[in-house]
């Protein structure tokens, strides 16, 4: 059996040689990103603003009758609601912000919640109520600063964390492609206005914890060829870091889209926003462990021995041998 | 590096064998079979977004706490100053500012009055619970201490989650979960409950019964104004928008409660609820109703006056019944909230999740047809990509999939609906430590390293990588544990055994057949 290789061996691209264009448009990207999260902003769920969301299906019906909803909820006086498709074509979700004084007095939520639900169930008897979320605002406060200082702290942890495993240099690479993957990620929340909830900040963190799995394993093999190749240039040993690392790469982004895709075509209409998310943060998190995390790398001025000290008796063996067999 | 002694061997089998069994009840449960009863049954718990069902989070005020101090202070000042020989005169007590202050009149009385408050001060448990401050010579400020605040407020909210536990009990057909959280919160889970404002109605009724004699003194238009006359406060009618004064001390707290049961009035018919008072309670309710026969007194509940009526002679007996406009079905509640205690403090619903059962199981369907579909194409690509070895890395996949169920059922754990998506994110990368093995192989292959030396530099220089990386997909998954709430815990769960899971399985479980099949056949050249 002949088997699948679907990069080539001992590929020799010069990723490096566009690193000041890639970098600028990355950069221009991330300020882009930041620029319609400021401007458009994310529509973020009731997680993160508070008030209430009942996601309702239509048994046996094409669509939702959205304009008709609208104005039977608007007709009970609780402000206009604002309805949204939700998985299925016969599937939304109603947002409507809670009453005033509803955080001293939680019985005035409780009245919204059966008024709606009474006058839904009455004017569309096909009608299922399949969730309520209600939260106040000061549970939805609390969530969207929890959900900042995770993805803040993480970022910062893993980055310490490369620092000490690799060096300096490394750490603040690591951090500078986190920060972009991030950015990014951001930029494509504002810009296709999708419900920004809880979900989204779990997938967040999870492509902040992904997409630096394609950067170790490029760096770790920067860190052994820094050692191995004592004179080589710096930009040339990055690229062949890269080159030598390339299937690796692809492969594991790769394997991580096979299984995630059939959730975003199968899955509960729940995880739709989770499962785009992280499957968009795969192929960022690539391109930023080659054109981010690398070439900063030159910048920051990595020195072939860097590693020297850390170079232990085992490593130095290994070293001799290796060198000692090559050709 | 392939060494692999048979003791070794013998205990990662049995390691696997294990877990894969006590994962065994949550597969078949997953698939929507039936296991046998008469088995034990380790499952992975299903979250409400699965299970369907309601969640509510509740949020005591703390500043109540430091109110019925406060309340509570002033009763033991008021009764020590009156009892001390010779009594000690006080006047101008106050509990603004969140402390409590007062006049002693006269000014060489100021040292006994403290020492005679001495022992309140100190509390009953390790941390002093006030400290007491003299201003002016003559008055005499009392201010709770923080520690004492907080253990007050941590006893209340242990009490309050007791309480809402027996008032669940109570109607006996759900099995809720009831959960402290933070220092002044109380999660409440009830799967399968579809309407959740009968829940909220239940355990949101504070269910503190008071009784007090009515301040006849208070001119109406003061009432109305809501000007209450030195010693009393003005409260509403539960209905009918009417306001009554009542005096502020003296009165019975319903905490002496021994039963309360629904009943019938005997001559109007109407629901009401009869109550039974313990020695103490019967001894003071007697004492007030002998002290004020033909005096009106107030039954109120949570703040608000149910009925005023008249005593009409000394109630002795201890038993008692309240009527108040209620229906079968309130009355019922009511004796269902004072037979469990009142809540010690109020508690406000911050919070509140439904989700409907049928979406749920909808909800598993979908993901679990997403998970099969993924895991079947991750098991085609591992198989032609890497042959042989792929073969063992996808062998490994099953067994990490059991063990991660397996770990989870024994930790009790809780499958949401992110933990689906952990899942399916985890077979992802659990087959990527072997593609990095793998390929590391192949570099070595072609370099021209022999077969065996090729497969253990693989392992070895492929675990580095490995490692690291799992290490930061153990940060990311550990802060969105610690600062994640609900469902997406539950994805973080999933990550973080699944980080562990994929060391071990697709790791030293893979080595383990590679070096096997090496030793059994030595190939001179291997296909990867």
């Amino acid at each position: 059996m002949k088997l699948l290789k679907l990069v080539p061996d001992n590929t020799n691209i010069h990723f490096l040689r566009w690193r000041l264009p890639f970098y600028v448009v990355s950069v221009l990207l991330i300020l882009a990103s930041w620029g319609l999260v400021l401007t458009n902003g994310l529509n973020l769920g009731v997680d993160f603003v508070g008030g209430q969301m009942i996601r309702v299906t239509f048994v046996g019906e094409q669509a939702v009758p959205v304009a008709k909803m609208r104005s039977e909820i608007s007709a009970l006086g609780y402000g206009d609601p604002i309805i949204q498709g939700y998985g299925g074509s016969n599937e939304a979700a109603i947002r409507v912000k809670l009453p005033e004084g509803a955080d001293e007095k939680p019985d005035l939520a409780n009245t919204m919640t059966a008024k709606i639900v009474a006058t839904l169930k009455a004017a569309h008897p096909n009608i299922r109520i399949d969730g309520i979320d209600s939260v106040s605002g000061k549970v939805s406060s609390e969530l969207f600063s929890k959900g900042l200082m995770a993805l803040s702290f993480a970022m910062l942890a893993i980055s310490v964390y490369i620092w000490i495993r690799f060096e300096w240099q490394f750490g603040v690479g690591a951090l500078f492609a986190l920060f972009h993957d991030v950015s990014l990620t951001l930029g494509f929340f504002a810009i296709t206005h999708m419900e920004f909830d809880l979900n989204i900040v779990a997938a967040i963190l999870t492509i902040i914890g992904y997409s630096l799995n394609d950067t170790i394993v490029v760096y770790d093999r920067i860190r052994e060829n820094l050692k191995k190749y004592r004179k080589m240039p710096l930009p040339e040993l990055l690229d062949l870091s890269v080159n030598e690392t390339l299937a690796r790469t692809v492969m594991t982004s790769l394997t991580l889209l096979i299984a995630l895709i059939p959730l975003l075509i199968f899955g509960p209409a729940s995880l739709f926003g989770l499962a785009a998310a992280i499957t968009l943060g795969i192929f960022i998190g690539t391109y930023s462990s080659i054109y981010m995390a690398a070439p900063i790398l030159i910048w920051l001025g990595v020195k072939s021995d860097s590693f020297v000290p850390t170079e232990t008796a085992a490593d130095k063996q290994d070293r001799l041998a290796r060198e000692a067999s090559m050709p | 590096m392939l060494d692999f002694p048979r003791w070794k061997k013998i205990w990662l089998w049995g390691l696997v064998l294990a877990v894969a069994i006590v994962s065994l009840p949550t597969v078949v449960s997953l698939a929507g079979q039936q296991w046998p009863a008469s088995l034990p049954d380790p499952k992975v718990n299903l979250g409400l977004d699965l299970a369907g069902g309601s969640q509510i989070l509740l949020e005591a005020d703390p500043r109540q706490i430091t109110q019925q101090k406060l309340e509570s202070m002033e009763e033991t000042v008021r009764t020590e100053m009156r009892k001390a020989s010779p009594a000690i005169r006080i006047g101008d007590v106050s509990t603004a500012g969140d402390k409590l202050s007062f006049m002693v009149e006269n000014a060489s009385d100021v040292d006994r009055a403290r020492e005679l408050l001495m022992p309140m001060i100190n509390g009953t448990g390790m941390t002093r619970e006030w400290t007491l401050s003299v201003v002016d010579e003559t008055r005499i400020v009392l201010t709770p201490t923080k520690e004492g605040l907080d253990t007050a407020l941590d006893q209340a909210m242990d009490s309050a989650k007791d309480v809402i536990d027996r008032r669940i009990n109570a109607i006996g057909t759900l099995e809720p979960t009831i959960i402290r959280q933070d220092v002044d919160r109380i999660v409440v889970q009830a799967p399968g409950q579809q309407n959740p404002e009968a829940l909220k109605e239940l355990i949101g009724k504070t269910a503190k019964l008071e009784f007090k004699l009515v301040d006849l003194d208070a001119l109406p238009a003061d009432v109305q104004a809501g000007r209450a006359p030195a010693g009393s406060e003005i409260l509403p009618y539960a209905e009918g928008g009417q306001k009554i004064a009542v005096r502020r001390l003296g009165g019975i707290k319903g905490d002496n409660l021994v039963n309360a049961q629904q009943g019938f009035e005997q001559q109007t018919n109407q629901p009401v609820v009869n109550i039974t008072f313990d020695q103490q309670g019967a001894d003071k309710f007697a004492r007030l109703t002998t002290q004020n026969v033909n005096k009106p007194f107030a039954i109120i509940l949570d703040g608000k006056v149910l009925s005023a009526p008249n005593i009409n002679e000394p109630i002795r007996g201890g038993t008692a019944s309240i009527s108040g406009g209620f229906t079968v079905e309130s009355a019922n509640q009511l004796a269902i909230a004072l037979r469990s205690g009142a809540l010690p403090v109020d508690l406000k619903v911050i919070e509140q999740r439904t989700v409907n059962p049928e979406l749920g199981k909808d909800s598993i369907e979908r993901g679990l047809i997403a998970m099969g579909v993924g895991t079947g194409l991750v098991l085609l690509f591992m198989l032609v990509t890497y042959g042989r070895f792929g073969f063992y890395a996808n062998c490994a996949l099953v067994l990490n999939v059991l063990m991660i169920l397996g770990i989870m059922a024994v930790m009790n754990a809780t499958l949401t609906l992110p933990g689906l998506a952990g899942f399916v994110l985890t077979i992802g990368a659990a087959v990527d430590a072997n593609v990095l093995i793998n390929e590391r192989i192949r570099e070595e292959r072609r370099r021209g390293r022999r077969v065996m030396q090729a497969v253990e530099t693989g392992y070895k220089e492929a675990s580095r990588a490995i490692y690291d990386a799992n290490i930061t997909n153990v940060i990311a998954a550990t802060l969105l544990f610690l600062f994640g709430q609900g469902p997406v815990k539950g994805f973080a769960v999933v990550l973080v055994i699944g980080v562990i899971t994929t060391m071990f399985t697709a790791v030293t479980i893979t080595r383990m057949w590679a070096a096997g099949w090496l030793r059994r056949t030595r190939p001179s050249d291997i296909h990867i």
